[in-house]
């Protein structure tokens, strides 16, 4: 049966469970349900940049995906990057069943500011509805406002909604039904 | 668009590859990826990248720079972007001396490479229009400008390639749509005429007077009206070609003058007295089957024979239906991009509908049909049912029976099959359906020479 699993990497605040599942109800007709946490794989580590290449996590929920038509969401404290980015806020494989998120710079501590619990929440609610459009087909919007567009920059992440624009929204509720179901 | 923007990413590291080619795909680009330069260079010959991100180290084999003018010598227009790990002045100044547009150093922001993406796309794209309405200005088309994969259409290019040099007349037929005009402006500025003026004549739209002045143009006093001289269509080609459209309509009187200057390259103007010598190359375009309009009298054999010295026949539409996915996106593209409307491409349901089109028209009437849907469409994408009116306005050909008997009918049928097929019996009687020996007892008993 599909689904769509959510697994922490490493430690993850208990309260984001809460956003994604309400997020996650709301877009996509998919029960959500949750897999054990997994540790940070230490061949993801650069030592160079501090990071963490983004791949080698990705790689790793690829062997966790039960079927085909289920998608896993990986979320994670550490800094993503690739080795062509300084950072990443998440990434997904387009038409794919793996995303994952990093709220490491969703967090008003990474930018030097004290923490605050609601901003968390919409960015990583905005952040994972953007990751999983991409394992749904959708590619970036050019609608500022939506939550497929590209954030380069928490600025940009700030001024999204957390939702599809109708032209994403409709592509989606598209996809749901000609796959009956995902 | 950014469909049409394919991308390359060149490097030895596969998790580099990978990652960068997945990032941009989630921009919707269609991304390719390369591990070696040698790789590359085979990939750039089979598609045309508008961006190429190659990794400046790369051990063994061809390194950024060598891969960079490899791809260059086979796809000049590809915007290369080098990729280091190390900011190196000297590095950075070869390539960019070498034709990188871009240099940068990994890992970088992505703001940064988003926005150097979309500056590149945005020149490629005001580029492309550019060229396109440049041509359309000067309508200056040449033979890579006619879409095909048609072998007939193949061979017919090659022949007006052969010829576009040569002062001799070319008679172009086809059906109304084929693409006429346009192969008479291939010949044209294909030739050693291209810096000299192609005319264009259309003679149905005019009558035998005004055409005649038209032509040949007229003196001062020549009729009423004629206040001052003017040069006709033949004084201003001088040098050039005239494209006389339409030519099996042009009346009895206006043949034999066309019959003079094609012999002499002289004429008079209409109530002129002095010859006038003129160097012009003659292309002529008709729809009707001149041949057959020489035999029954209705246009001059002497003319027919000098107008036919180079003879193109252009296939209809529907001979070359493997030429309609092809046409079909170029003019997806050409109008989209003159309309500045953001229509991507066609679907494969919608190019099945347009496949099973007969196109009366032609290619004209496949032009004008992607334009109408160009303007309604919706979604980026041409759909089925953005061609859902041609199916409804598909009715089944009826024919124009005259009341002649069976038998005119039967002769008519075998003398058109052997001109579809040029004369080739073999071809022929298996369009009609029969054997060859029954062709040839029908050709006996209709007193048909092929």
């Amino acid at each position: 049966m599909s689904a769509l699993y959510l697994v922490a990497i490493g430690d993850v605040p208990e309260a984001a469970w809460k956003w994604i599942s309400e997020a996650a109800a709301d877009w996509f007709p998919l029960p959500v349900e949750r897999l054990p946490r997994l540790p940070v794989p230490d061949a993801a580590y650069d030592a160079k940049r501090g990071q963490y290449q983004s791949v080698e996590i990705m790689r790793m929920l690829s062997q966790r995906v039960p079927n085909h038509d289920s998608r896993i969401l990986g979320v994670t404290n550490v800094d993503l990057a690739i080795p062509m980015l300084s950072f990443l806020f998440g990434q997904a494989q387009l038409n794919g069943p793996v995303a994952v998120v990093s709220l490491c710079r969703l967090q008003q501590e990474f930018y030097g500011l004290p923490a605050q619990e609601d901003v968390l929440r919409e960015r990583t609610v905005k952040e994972v509805l953007h990751e999983m459009g991409h394992t749904f087909g959708l590619v970036h919007c050019s609608d500022r406002k939506c939550a497929m567009s590209l954030a380069t920059h928490i600025e940009l992440v700030d001024a999204k909604s957390e939702e599809y624009c109708s032209r994403c929204g409709l592509q989606l509720a598209q996809r749901f039904t000609a796959d009956g179901g995902v | 668009m950014k469909k049409n923007f394919p991308i390359l990413v060149v490097d030895d590291e596969d998790v580099m590859c990978e990652s960068m080619g997945a990032w941009l795909r989630e921009d919707g680009y269609r991304v390719d990826t390369a591990p070696n330069g040698q790789t590359a260079v085979e990939l750039a010959k089979a598609t045309d990248y508008a961006i190429c991100f190659i990794d400046l180290k790369m051990p063994g084999g061809m390194d950024g720079i060598e891969t960079m003018m490899e791809i260059h010598q086979v796809r000049p227009d590809a915007s290369v972007i080098i990729i280091t790990a190390y900011a190196a002045v000297d590095t950075a100044l070869q390539a960019m001396k070498e034709g990188a547009q871009e240099y940068i150093v990994k890992p970088c922001n992505p703001q940064e490479i988003s926005m150097l993406v979309s500056r590149i796309l945005k020149l490629k794209k005001l580029q492309s229009e550019n060229a396109i309405l440049r041509k359309k200005l000067t309508r200056q088309y040449r033979h890579h400008d006619i879409i095909t994969k048609n072998p007939r259409m193949e061979e017919i290019l090659a022949l007006t390639h052969e010829v576009a040099s040569l002062r001799s007349t070319v008679l172009i037929r086809g059906e109304s749509g084929t693409g006429k005009e346009l192969v008479a402006r291939a010949v044209h500025f294909s030739g050693n005429r291209a810096e000299k003026p192609f005319i264009v004549v259309s003679c149905a739209a005019l009558t035998e007077t005004l055409l005649e002045s038209e032509l040949f143009g007229y003196e001062k006093g020549a009729f009423t009206g004629a206040n001052v001289q003017a040069k006709g269509k033949f004084e201003l080609a001088d040098g050039g070609t005239i494209f006389l459209d339409e030519i099996g309509d042009i009346s009895p009187k206006l043949q034999a003058d066309l019959l003079r200057v094609l012999q002499e390259r002289r004429f008079y103007r209409v109530g002129g007295t002095n010859e006038i010598e003129v160097d012009v190359r003659i292309i002529a375009a008709t729809n009707k089957n001149l041949s057959q309009e020489a035999q029954q009298g209705r246009f001059r054999e002497d003319l027919y024979y000098r107008l036919n010295v180079i003879e193109i026949h252009l296939p209809a539409l529907r001979e070359r239906r493997e030429d309609i996915p092809l046409l079909a996106e170029h003019f997806v593209n050409r109008i989209s991009s003159e309309l500045g409307r953001e229509v991507h491409g066609i679907t494969p349901a919608a190019l099945k509908v347009l496949m099973a089109h007969d196109w009366p028209g032609n290619v004209r009437e496949l032009e004008n049909v992607i334009e109408r849907a160009i303007v309604t469409c919706r979604n980026g994408m041409l759909d089925e049912q953005d061609f859902s009116w041609l199916q409804k306005n598909s009715v089944p050909q009826t024919w124009d029976i005259p009341d002649v008997p069976l038998g005119e009918l039967e002769r008519r049928a075998i003398v058109a099959a052997l001109e579809r097929k040029h004369g080739n019996v073999k071809e022929a009687s298996a369009a009609l359906g029969i054997d060859r020996s029954t062709l040839y007892d029908k050709l006996k008993r209709y007193e048909i020479s092929h």
